[in-house]
Formats: structure tokens, sequence, C-alpha cells
């Protein structure tokens, strides 16, 4: 079983889901990140997604898209964020994932990516940008590593095409859950229960929800077969850091 | 070859949840596109409502000058101004077989925002323009005409404010609106299949041309230039041709300004690969894989992309590519008007730009042909401040 698998089975054990949330690499400043990281690890992150930033994230709402922005300011890149894991490995209890598009990993080397990721502690990668046509030099480079290339799946996702990749899928599944970009909303679409159930028979792997995640009272209209076993919260908790809450407040409520 | 690409380059990069809408544009494009009803219905439109065939004009002055015989195609004589109409009407037309009811397109300097605007008050759709907002404000004249079409225009004011940031709002809302709303890309480049589908609707220039050539001057032109941003107007000015390898095939690019460093828009003479807005395609990009910002003088220019086939035929060296600095293009665009008393956009000026500033490459005699993507009643503000006060005062 992959280790993303692992961390999910065991918060699902201990009745409820695996607690996920995503901070853009550098965010809220360089010299904040990692302590934030840190805080996130200490109070109940189960897997942390680190956004890696691109000048054009096209599947982005507005506020990961100005998260994005600041950071490449101040002069964040894929080079960074590895050498900063390399040399934090091991001080996570959480499963890393890194997410981004496409185009600066590939600009840094399929193969590197790989390496460097590895040897920082990843275990898993997001590519937005990358449907399952155009997945596969990178997925074969993150296997080498035994890295899982997550596989993204939305309310216009039929059937089928959940199955076709449930064929190459690791980790866990990502469903987004509206048709939209990123970005807190107050309450989800009524097929939201069809598009986790279709993930559920299409796949074996955890299947962890995202985009709009920002209260888990949100949660409570779905039906017990429905609900997720992974929640992923990212312009939330943006949001909230921005605000001026610490990382272990905005957990708290979810725990 | 892989669906979707042309050679290495193209592809499908988007989000999955744009894939179910860019596979029912691919399934439209093979089903409705070639019916009778439809063709006929374009052909329609393209004939008495955007006003093909346009012509091929001989510059007589000019091929005295030259040396060689020089002819335009004459897309600046279309309905609102350049070849952007073909593509738009096509589209248009499309979206309403595929039963939508929205067109959503982005826009740059305004011209395909003009034109997806016109086509979608001629066949009743709904239209939104999505322009970066800085383009709204250098762009203002483009900008109430869209309006007077009846199309909202949203400023987008992420990234860089420019068109780059406006495909990436196009893109954000059309995962939104998928379900009634057709996407009018502008130009051939994005995601499969809007490289293939634009070709499709502008190679109406090339079979016109290739007629018309053979008409005037019993043979095929030498050669054919035309200039590159996207690429929309070049791919369709070539596509005729790509398979008669005497004829010769011209890319110009924008350089910008010409200074060490400049920013420019000459993604194919100066930039590296990479994927940006769903293709694998000749980028201005950092070495960290971030895009980088560009600038042409001439709006339809600025992007700092192109279309994945003319990545391919650079590399396969079917087409050469070159690239003109700003003085030269305003030089060209005067030397038409005075000469030939044709007032030309200054995208198309590059591709003039090239011609007259390598005449040694064409031989004595020969035919060559340029497309003249549109015209430059746009651009008078551009070239006016660029002349500055002395030209202004010049004769009164």
């Amino acid at each position: 079983m992959h280790s993303l698998e692992v961390k999910i089975s065991a918060a699902k054990a201990a009745g409820k889901p695996a607690l996920v949330p995503f901070l853009t690499a550098g965010f809220p400043d360089r010299s904040s990140f990692w302590p934030t990281m840190v805080e996130l690890d200490e109070n109940g992150a189960d897997i942390i997604e680190i956004g890696v930033p691109f000048s054009d994230p096209c599947a982005d709402g507005p506020v990961i898209e100005a998260a994005s922005k600041e950071v490449l300011q101040q002069g964040v890149c894929v080079r960074d964020i590895m050498h900063g894991l390399m040399d934090r490995k091991g001080l996570f209890s959480a499963d890393l994932v890194l997410m981004g598009y496409y185009n600066p990993f590939y600009q840094y080397g399929l193969e590197k990516v790989a390496r460097e990721a590895k040897e920082g502690g990843v275990t898993g990668f997001i590519v937005p940008d990358l449907p399952l046509e155009e997945s596969e030099p990178m997925r074969s480079a993150l296997r080498k590593e035994g890295i899982a290339l997550i596989t993204l799946v939305g309310p216009n996702t039929s059937l089928e095409r959940m199955k076709e990749y449930a064929a190459c899928s690791e980790g866990y599944v990502y469903v987004v859950s509206v048709m939209g970009v990123t970005g807190a909303r107050n309450s989800f679409p009524p097929e939201l229960e069809e598009t986790l159930l279709r993930a559920r028979e299409a796949f074996s792997l955890p299947i962890a929800l995202g985009f709009g995640l920002q209260d888990p009272k949100q949660l409570a209209g779905l039906s017990e077969k429905a609900r997720p076993d992974a929640v992923i919260f990212g312009s939330a908790l943006i949001r909230a850091l921005s605000d001026g809450q610490s990382a272990a407040d905005f957990l708290a409520r979810w725990r | 070859m892989k669906k979707g690409y042309f050679g290495e380059f193209g592809g499908c990069f988007v989000p999955e949840l744009l894939i179910p809408p860019l596979r029912e544009v691919e399934e439209a494009m093979e089903t409705l596109l070639p019916k009778d009803a439809f063709q006929e219905e374009l052909q329609l439109l393209l004939h008495d409502f955007a006003g093909r065939p346009t012509p091929v004009t001989k510059c007589p002055k000019l091929s005295k000058e030259l040396g060689f015989t020089l002819w335009l195609k004459r897309e600046d004589l279309l309905h609102t101004g350049a070849h952007k109409i073909n593509n738009a009407l096509g589209q248009a037309l499309l979206a309403k077989y595929m039963g939508k009811r929205k067109l959503i397109a982005e826009t740059g300097a305004g011209q395909h925002g003009v034109a997806t605007a016109c086509a979608a008050a001629r066949l009743g759709l709904e239209c939104e323009i999505y322009m970066g907002s800085e383009d709204v404000e250098r762009q203002s004249s483009n900008v109430a005409r869209m309006r007077l079409l009846n199309a909202k225009v949203h400023p987008v004011s992420t990234g860089s404010r420019t068109l780059k940031d406006a495909i990436n709002e196009t893109l954000r809302v059309w995962i939104r609106e998928q379900a009634t709303t057709h996407y009018c890309f502008g130009t051939a480049a994005g995601p499969h299949p809007f490289p293939s589908l634009v070709k499709l609707f502008q190679r109406v220039i090339s079979r016109e041309s290739k007629v018309q050539m053979r008409e005037h001057t019993g043979s095929l032109p030498d050669a054919v230039v035309a200039c590159v941003g996207g690429g929309s107007n070049a791919i369709g000015a070539f596509a005729e041709y790509l398979d008669e390898p005497g004829v010769r095939l011209i890319g110009v690019e924008a350089a910008g300004s010409g200074e060490t460093g400049c920013f420019n828009s000459a993604s194919l003479t100066l930039g590296t690969p990479g994927v940006l807005h769903g293709n694998y395609t000749m980028l201005l990009q950092n070495a960290d894989g971030q895009i980088e910002p560009s600038h042409s003088i001439s709006a339809g220019l600025d992007y700092p992309g192109v279309g994945p086939e003319h990545a391919f035929l650079q590399k396969s060296g079917r087409v050469t590519y070159g690239m003109v600095k700003d003085a030269n293009v305003i030089a060209a665009f005067m030397r038409l008007c005075r000469t030939e008393g044709i007032l030309p956009a200054l995208e198309s000026s590059h591709a003039l730009a090239w011609v007259f500033d390598h005449p040694q490459e064409f031989a004595a005699g020969s035919n060559v042909l340029v497309n003249l993507s549109g015209r430059g009643d746009k651009d008078l503000g551009i070239v006016t401040g660029y002349l500055g006060s002395d030209f202004m005062g010049e004769g009164e």
C-alpha cells in the first residue's frame, strides 16, 4: 500500500477524515513558511500539499493565484522548494505532496524533480494541467522513485473516464467538488454526492475532497458512503493565515 | 502522430474538468463542421457578411523599387478589419450547431473580441469578452465597439493584466460555464483541438490566394510571408502551400525595440519549449519555467507563446521564421501608406518590413505574396505617438 493510502487509512481507523492542508511554498513569507509547515504538522495534518507557484495558474481562484504571485516576486522556485525539503528530511510526520503546474517541473527536469522530491521525503505530486493522456512521462519518472501522481476528477468526469484513470492511479483520488476553480465556497452543489459515489465505484483508493472546503459542516449533507476519506483545504487556510489566524487555530475546528 | 500533436508540439495540457468540453468541440469539428448545411451557411456568412473573397493586390511602385513583384492578400478589407472574423464566424456558427447559447473569448488588442462580438450579434448568441485590464486601457475604442455590439467586456486584473492572463481567466470561466457556453479561442494555439480548428477556419486565406495567384501570374507565388503572434493568420496563409515545396514560407515575429534584453514577442526565434495554455510549444520563459511578459508595438502580436504547428514547422524547416524591430515596422507601415495608398495594421507591417529589409532574399522577377492580415486604422494612435510631434506638425 502506498504511504499516502496508509496515512489516510490510519485517520479513517480513528474515525475521522484525514486532514490535508494546502500551503503555497513561501507563504505567508519566506521566513515563516517552514515554521507554518511545522505548525500544521504538529496540529493534526495527515498530509500537507505544498503549492509550487506558477505565473499562469489557470485552475486556481483569486486567493491562490495572489499567493503564487506574491511568492514568485520573492523568488520562490522549484529548486528552493526541493532544497528546503531535502534540508528538512524526516522533520515532518505528515506525508508531503507537491502541487503545481507542469511547466516549472518540466523545465527543472522530470527525473531530477522525482529524484530530489524523494530525497526530500515527498510521496505524491498533483499536477492540475496534466490529464491522463499527457501524464505518462511524469508518471513514469515519479513511479521510479515510488512517488504517486495523484488523479484529479470532478463533477463532469464520467464513470468510464474515472475507470481509465483507476488503472494507473496511486495514493489517493482528488475529487474536485465543483465546476470551477479553487476557492472557498459556502455550499456544495447537489451533484457532489453523485460525483463522490461515482469515484467510489471507479477507484479502490481513498477519496479526498477539495476545492471550496472551509467548514466541516459542509460535509454534513453527504451520505456515509459518499463521505470523503480525506479533506483538502487551501484557499480557506491561506485566507485565514492572511487574516492573522494561526495554522493551529485553523486546524482545530477540523480535528 | 499522437492526437492533437504536430511532431512533438501541441497536446492538451488542461485541467481534467476541461477535457469534456474540449472533446465536445473536437466531436463537433469532426461531425457537424463537414456537413453541407454548415458549410453552406458558413460560406454565405463569409461572402455576404464578412466580404470574402478578399482580392490580391499587386503593388506596382514597390515592385519596381524592390526588383520583384510584391502582392498583398487583402484580409484588411474584411468586415471588422482583419482575418480574425474568419475564425470568429466559423466558431460562432459551430457553437450554434452545438446548441450553445453563449460565446466567451479572450482578446488582447481587441480585434478578436470585436470579431467575436460581431459574430455573436449576427448569430443571436450572448457574448462575454475577457481582456487584460492594461489592454482595456490601451485599446479603449475596441472596448467601446464590443460594448456597442452588446458584448460584456470583463477587465482581467490578475498576473500581467494582458492577453495571457485574459486566456487564463477565460479558461477558468469555461470550466464553470461549459454546459451552455463555447470558448471561441482566438488564435491557432491553446489546447487541442483549437490549433486545428482555427487553422480550418483560416485556411480560406490560402485557398483563395492560390487560385488568385494562378489567375494573375499563371503560377504559384515564389514566397508567402506572414506575421506571427499566436500565428492564426500565418497558418491560414501557409496552409494550402505546405505541400508545395516550390513555395517559400516565411513567418515574421516581433523583436520589440531591439535593445539587448528588451521585451519582445519572438517566442520561435528567442524562446524555449514548454507548456502554456494547454499546449507544448515555444515560449518566452525564464529558467524556472515562469512565463515572461511579452511586448510588441503591435498589440496583436503581443503574446509569450505561439501556435504549436509553427513550432513544428520551424523545427522541420518547412517555414523560416525571422523577426523585425519596432522602428523597421513603422518604416514599413509608412512606406506602404505612401507608395500604394494602403494603411496596413502594425501586425501585418512586420511581414512587410521583413520583405523590405531582405530584398536580396528574393530573385528578380519573382512573385512574393504578403498576407496583409489587417488594416491599420486601429493603430493610428500608436503610430502618431511613435513618430512624435514633428510628424504631427508636418505640412500644417
